[in-house]
């Protein structure tokens, strides 16, 4: 048996500076919103020609008026991703650009997606989105209510809240985009994280009827034992489906599936090292449990 | 005990096979075999536009107001009311009238029949609300008015947009509404939308009427530019003919003057109209006005009797097509703006087919491989199910001819890596069981028992995520939520029916072996 309570501590403060740090990061460095959060346009562009290169492609954009642009690789040698910030949606945008583009570079091109999103649908991408993480951890915070009690929903919720709010802080660490696929990462993470949890808190809930005389401290880690096995089997495989996705997938899908990867790995470790600790602090004990049973 | 019917296990087969089979069906070409369903691709993955237009309703108010003032007007004269000073300011009409009629005008207005303000009937609410400061009356259009406007406009703009897009011919447009002020195309397989956005972009609200050079005219009179930017001219405000009195238009080489033009033929009402005012008007120019702008301005020559004619104004061939399509359609209600457009072409959505196939296929063998390193025998039991709950995944998502997106494979794969986990519960479980209960049966049917709850949970968890998904994202992210959602129903059956049975087989025929798992 692993003595994983004797961490609690350390773990928890650990936890806690990482949150402030994301909470900080988000505030003052931000995130990197996508074409789908920010408006403006987003080019992939697939050359022929050997000479096109982020350099031409550039100096080319920079001649065209577009105000702030982006011109980076994606994935294979000849391919390139423009992004624009100009929010302009008019009937012809792309196609101007097209044809200034063809009398700069040349017509070995071909703009293999193109997405262009005004300011007002971005601005409602955006809230929805929010608002979707915001209401799936409310509905997770009721689903743990009614099934459990509130110390355990409190618990949980702490643990998601952690999960998202420092995958969060890792996207804007390292500058990653986040579009609307981040979205449905994060929220399959809220669904991951519950998850795991619930496992957890499962074999907590049964452990308190048998046991009256164990602890809650010695309690959650009994029970964070008797399940490791399958936390680290369940890790394991959706992993492995996941850095399959992230390797072979292709390029659009990379972010999504780096997202779920940091989320499946702080979902496993908050499982254990958030939710937990929370029961302990809250002197969860069979009375909790039995409440729950007479009513 | 564990004892499995024939009945039983003969239907899990069949169940089985019907799904293997239909999930086979995506990969059949013929189009007449026995299950002609199939798993729709979503724009990401077979390419495509997808092109979300906004209607801007201003205009359309405007011109309610102007049509309502006009209504007004005549109605109090009917009355015999004295009124003055009747306008429009910050779309709200105004007027004043006397304080002893002040009263009567009101009920005229508040009146649950009344002709000129209805609506009280269907919504208990009218068509504008009134506000009066003394003797002014102030008139708005109510929450309600201003919600027929923007779907009676939605309405027809709908239906304009499906003539031009049909017109084009591109291969099963989807064109839909979105709230009350929007519209949704989707083009499969078209990699450039230039034109239809180009189409899309025009009201194509098309006026005759005369150039005058008298600022009197009784109908009032604008300078309006040429289409060229060149030049302008002064011209009537009255509308000799508009574009509802066209029967059809065509472009056409004028063998005279080598031109492209494009040839028109009118009503009745049109042809009338047209004759009429070419039999006063010779000698005058006429402005054939599209959106504001003058396309061209002939000379009358003589009386145009026959109801048909030609537009000309330095068209290539493609341009008079396009206005020919655009006349043939109709106008729409409102000038649209396009406030979203997603192209993909279709060499990308082949590549992201094929990525996604391989990411699948790895990601599914890695999983059964750890599987059955891990569980031998009950790995391999395991695998099987993972293996028929894909065919049931992707035979249901047959069914309901739903569409996959790119996201929406992601999250087949994702699938593949969390479905195992309900098999790991178990067996896991059982394990423990094994260590205190020496009979095996005792301690299968205890771990399965005693799984239960958290397996529950934890599937219920994820779809809530899925359900908050399906609601709140849009487009390609609506797939993802369909195939997790539909995921977590078949990995729950596959489990409970297809590994039980056969996990279940396997433990009766090993009661005796010391160590099960």
């Amino acid at each position: 048996m692993i003595n994983f309570n004797k961490f609690y501590k350390l773990f928890n403060l650990i936890s806690l500076s990482l949150v402030i740090i994301s909470i900080l990061l988000l505030f003052f460095k931000g995130l990197n919103f996508g074409v789908d959060f920010k408006g403006g346009t987003l080019i992939e562009l697939r050359s022929d020609d050997k000479n096109i290169n982020v350099t031409s492609l550039r100096s080319s954009f920079s001649k065209m008026n577009l105000g702030d642009f982006n011109v980076k690789k994606f994935g294979n040698e000849n391919d390139f991703l423009i992004k624009i910030e100009k929010k302009d949606t008019s009937a012809n945008a792309i196609e101007i650009i097209k044809k200034e583009l063809t009398s700069s570079i040349g017509g070995s091109f071909n703009f293999r997606r193109v997405e262009n999103v005004g300011p007002k649908v971005s601005a409602e991408l955006l809230k929805s989105g929010v608002i979707a993480i915001a209401l799936s951890l409310v509905a997770m915070l009721f689903y743990i209510w009614i099934r459990f009690e509130w110390q355990f929903s409190l618990g949980a919720i702490l643990a998601l809240f952690h999960d998202v709010v420092i995958t969060l802080g890792l996207f804007s660490l390292f500058n990653l985009e986040i579009n609307l696929s981040i979205v449905a990462a994060v929220l399959t993470i809220v669904g991951y994280s519950m998850n795991d949890t619930v496992v957890i808190y499962d074999r907590v809930r049964e452990n308190l009827r048998k046991f009256s005389d164990i602890k809650i401290f010695e309690l959650t880690n009994i029970s964070i034992n008797e399940t490791l096995s399958r936390t680290i089997i369940t890790s394991v495989t959706t992993l492995l489906a996941l850095v399959s996705i992230y390797l072979f997938g292709g390029e659009i899908l990379k972010g999504f599936s780096l997202a779920m990867i940091m989320g499946v790995v702080f979902g496993t470790y908050s499982s254990i090292y958030i939710a937990n600790p929370i029961l302990v602090k809250l002197r969860v004990s069979q009375k909790t449990i039995l409440k729950e049973n007479t009513e | 005990m564990l004892y499995f019917s024939k009945l039983r296990i003969t239907l899990v087969s069949l169940v089985t096979l019907f799904f293997i089979f239909i999930a086979a069906s995506n990969f059949q070409d013929s189009e007449d075999s026995f299950i002609s369903k199939k798993i729709n691709l979503g724009l990401d993955l077979q390419g495509g536009s997808y092109l979300l237009l906004e209607i801007d309703n201003g205009p359309v108010e405007i011109q309610k107001l102007q049509n309502t003032t006009t209504v007004i007007r005549n109605f109090l004269k009917d009355k015999k009311i004295n009124f003055n000073d009747l306008r429009i300011e910050n779309k709200k009409i105004i007027f004043n009238v006397s304080k002893d009629n002040a009263e009567l005008v009101e009920n005229f207005f508040l009146d649950k029949e009344s002709e000129i303000n209805p609506y009280y009937n269907q919504y208990k609410s009218h068509q504008f609300d009134l506000e009066i400061q003394e003797s002014e009356f102030i008139l708005e259009l109510s929450k309600y008015g201003l919600i027929e406007i923007k779907t009676s406009s939605q309405d027809q703009a709908l239906e304009i947009v499906r003539r031009r897009v049909d017109e084009v011919g591109t291969n099963e447009p989807n064109i839909i509404k979105r709230g009350n002020n929007r519209i949704l195309v989707e083009l499969p397989g078209l990699d450039d939308p230039m034109r239809i956005k180009s189409l899309l972009g025009k009201t194509a609200n098309l006026t005759f009427r005369f150039v005058t050079q008298n600022s009197n005219d009784t109908f009032g009179t604008e300078m309006l530019q040429f289409e060229d930017g060149t030049n302008e001219a002064m011209v009537s405000k009255r509308i000799i003919l508009n574009g509802e009195n066209l029967l059809d238009a065509q472009p056409q080489m004028n063998n005279q003057t080598n031109e492209t033009v494009v040839s028109f033929t009118l009503d009745r009402v049109g042809a009338k109209r047209f004759g009429k005012a070419t039999s006063t008007g010779v000698g005058k120019q006429l402005a054939i006005v599209l959106d504001g702008k003058i396309v061209s301005a002939p000379t009358i020559q003589s009386v145009i009797a026959s109801g048909n004619g030609q537009i000309s104004g330095n068209f290539t061939f493609q341009s008079a097509t396009d206005l020919a399509l655009l006349l043939r359609s109709g106008a729409l209600p409102a000038p649209l703006n396009i406030i979203e457009e997603r192209t993909v072409g279709p060499d990308l959505g082949q590549d992201s087919i094929n990525a996604g196939v391989i990411a699948l296929m790895i990601g599914f063998l890695l999983v059964i491989m750890f599987m059955f390193f891990k569980y031998k025998i009950f790995g391999l039991i395991a695998n099987i199910t993972l293996l028929v709950n894909l065919f049931f995944l992707i035979g249901i998502l047959t069914l309901f001819e739903a569409t996959l997106t790119l996201p929406g494979i992601a999250g087949i794969i994702l699938t593949v890596g969390m479905a195992v986990d309900a098999n790991v519960l178990i067996f896991e479980r059982i394990k423990e069981e094994c260590k205190k209960e020496k009979n095996n049966i005792i301690a299968f049917d205890t771990g399965y028992v005693k799984s239960k709850t958290a397996i529950i949970d934890a599937n219920i968890t994820t779809l809530i995520a899925a359900v908050i998904l399906f609601f709140m994202g849009s487009g390609p992210v609506k797939g993802f939520s369909v195939t997790l959602a539909v995921g977590i129903f078949t990995t729950l059956f596959s489990v409970y029916f297809i590994a039980r049975m056969l996990t279940g087989l396997y433990v009766v025929r090993n009661k005796e072996k010391v160590k099960l798992i």
